[in-house]
């Protein structure tokens, strides 16, 4: 309840900052009226645009896609039991970042309206691959193995991501800016496109988050306590991947919010993913629609990459929470 | 750095045209040579023209081959792509390899950037290099052309080229009507909005046709590039639209019109959005009188269409 008020909170206090300053009363004005509240007026002009059809779906996509990115890194510190463990961890960024890639450099026109369905095949393409490569493993050892998959795998495919894109240099630049991530250019359609992949992939992580506490024992405990271990961790690593692979397919790589975050509120709230998952889905939503109220506001109406301002933010913020904590233990 | 090499080539243009203005007949002879030139703290004396030139920069290949040098040029890299007779090969400009470039036996090889000591390496295995660098003004361009003209034995080329591009340039300008009112534009760098302000080469050309720029009250880190965000570009609502982004990034007029919020732009529903060459709009050779003559037919169209 207090959770999904301060999202909300965060949200609408959002929509009312931006490179252009509109008024609260338009703001909140404008999305009343498109939202059908009774006896509102019809709001028109250059504000109503902004809010509407630029800042909202921008803002809303941030909350989505960071909500994505902090349980998927939760989820996947817990099933590998791996505290560096991040959403990117099995290939989904190499894997997108080459489907976009390819999109990109093979630069007919029609292709440009490919590159999220190109990053999106990718990225479930290359988890497969090292799911396929990793469970082939020493028997016992499967997400150790699937680890070192992922490593394998994230490097083939940015080591080919570099040969094309050197190959194309003429479209290196376009390259660089999707894998910075941009929420510049979102609108409705790219929030329509990934709500429903990250709808349920959030819903499995949030209904399997019990079973993330046992994997904490080890996986040989948790088959003693009755845990179909192989079958659990492919349900969330496909749940977790397919939300990602849609949030990264329109925004890009957005780098540190699956690290940051949970472990942030690990250190306030302890380690059990029953409590950790459903806050890291509000808190990942707001640190991500924080962090690009500064990509959008700190240099307006000049844009900074979004992916800066997470690393730029989010490494200091987590050190300061990482410092206070350990001084509040030895009081 | 770019003060430094405007300044040289400043003085350069003004050595070459005393130069041409000395011998105003003079054809390209071996008289012309020995020619020195001086090109960021190197100096290097040519006795010959030479003969076997590879330009590893777009913009140098278009300056070779208008001022009739083209003959000369054995190889060029792989973003070389105009005119369509450079012998194009597939050396990089960006990731160049220094024994392909050594395997065409150059004796002179003109470069626009120069990555991990290229420069160096090269000059070390004792093959002249000119860096010509991305031109901050016309007079830039005028310089490198008239330099790779006193280098090849074309001077009189190179200084008709220039002549024509001025006159081209300055009629194109003279063909603007006067009028009382501020025309607005936004020239798109790619589909992520980065754009252009006046301090740079193509912001430049803008100005001198009299357009006003939305990205100049944009750039915080005066970078000359900034990337403008899409409430900016709705909020300023540019009367005019230049898109630089039709190769690289595929966009086109219906892109732009499907964007969120650009639907509503002045621009978009009066149909003033204007597609320029991404190569000529990017480079800074003889062809950048077509972009000015373009910029100028479309502050026309506006002005006709749009009472």
């Amino acid at each position: 309840m207090v959770c999904s008020g301060a999202a909300i909170v965060t949200i609408v206090l959002a929509v009312c900052v931006g490179a252009i300053s509109v008024p609260a009363t338009d703001v909140l004005h404008s999305i009343a009226w498109h939202l059908k509240v009774p006896y509102m007026s019809k709001t028109v002009g250059t504000n109503d645009i902004i809010i509407w059809q630029l800042r909202l779906p921008r803002v809303i996509l941030a909350f989505v896609v960071g909500s994505m990115l902090a349980s998927a890194g939760a989820t996947y510190q817990g099933t590998f039991r791996n505290p560096l463990a991040d959403p990117y961890l099995l290939g989904v960024s190499a894997g997108a970042g080459l489907g976009a890639t390819f999109a990109i450099v093979s630069g007919a026109h029609v292709s440009h309206a490919l590159i999220p369905v190109a990053s999106f095949v990718g990225a479930m393409g290359a988890v497969a691959l090292t799911y396929t490569l990793g469970r082939s493993g020493i028997s016992g050892r499967v997400s150790g193995s699937l680890v070192l998959a992922g490593v394998a795998v994230a490097n083939l495919l940015t080591a080919i991501q570099t040969l094309v894109q050197q190959q194309h240099n003429d479209k290196i630049r376009e390259v660089y800016s999707w894998v910075l991530g941009t929420l510049n250019t979102s609108g409705w359609n790219d929030v329509r496109m990934v709500v429903p992949y990250i709808a349920l992939s959030t819903f499995m992580l949030y209904r399997y988050r019990r079973v993330l506490d046992v994997f904490s024992v080890g996986d040989e405990e948790a088959t003693t306590l009755g845990l179909p271990v192989e079958r659990v961790r492919a349900i969330v690593i496909i749940a977790a991947t397919l939300g990602t692979a849609a949030a990264v397919s329109v925004t890009g790589l957005i780098g540190f919010v699956g690290i940051i975050v949970p472990h942030a509120l690990r250190l306030l709230v302890g380690n059990s993913y029953r409590v950790l998952i459903p806050l890291s889905i509000v808190g990942g939503g707001i640190f991500l629609v924080c962090a690009d109220l500064i990509a959008r506001t700190a240099l307006a109406p000049t844009e900074i990459p979004i992916g800066i301002v997470t690393a730029l933010i989010g490494a200091p913020f987590f050190l300061y929470i990482l410092g206070s904590r350990r001084t509040g233990a030895e009081k | 750095m770019i003060k430094k090499s405007l300044a040289v080539a400043t003085a350069l243009l003004g050595l070459l045209s005393l130069t041409t203005a000395a011998t105003p007949t003079q054809a390209a002879t071996a008289s012309s040579f020995p020619v020195v030139v001086s090109n960021y703290g190197a100096s290097m004396t040519f006795s010959k023209a030479p003969t076997r030139i590879i330009s590893l920069s777009p913009t140098a290949t278009e300056i070779l081959f208008a001022i009739n040098a083209g003959s000369k040029v054995v190889a060029v890299d792989n973003q070389s792509n105009y005119p369509a007779s450079a012998p194009k090969t597939a050396l990089s400009g960006y990731t160049p390899n220094i024994e392909s470039i050594l395997s065409y036996n150059p004796d002179l090889v003109v470069v626009s950037y120069d990555p991990g000591d290229l420069v160096a390496s090269l000059r070390n295995a004792g093959v002249k290099v000119v860096l010509q660098d991305a031109a901050n003004s016309l007079n830039d361009s005028y310089a490198q052309i008239a330099q790779l003209g006193a280098i090849t034995g074309r001077r009189t080329s190179a200084s008709a080229v220039v002549g024509n591009m001025k006159k081209r340039i300055s009629s194109a300008l003279a063909s603007i009507p006067n009028r009382s009112s501020n025309l607005t534009f936004y020239h798109e760098l790619d589909d992520t909005y980065y754009s252009v302000t006046s301090s740079t080469f193509i912001g430049q050309l803008y100005s001198m046709a009299g357009l006003t720029n939305i990205a100049d009250k944009a750039d915080g880190a005066e970078w000359g590039y900034p990337q403008l965000s899409s409430e900016y570009i709705v909020a300023k609502n540019p009367s005019l639209i230049f898109l630089a982004d039709t190769g690289c990034c595929g966009q086109s007029k219906a892109t732009v019109k499907s964007r969120p919020g650009f639907g509503q732009l002045a621009a978009v529903k009066r149909n003033h959005i204007y597609v320029l060459n991404d190569d000529v709009a990017s480079r800074w050779g003889p062809r950048t009188a077509s972009l000015i003559e373009a910029i100028a037919w479309a502050i026309k169209n506006f002005l006709r269409t749009n009472h």
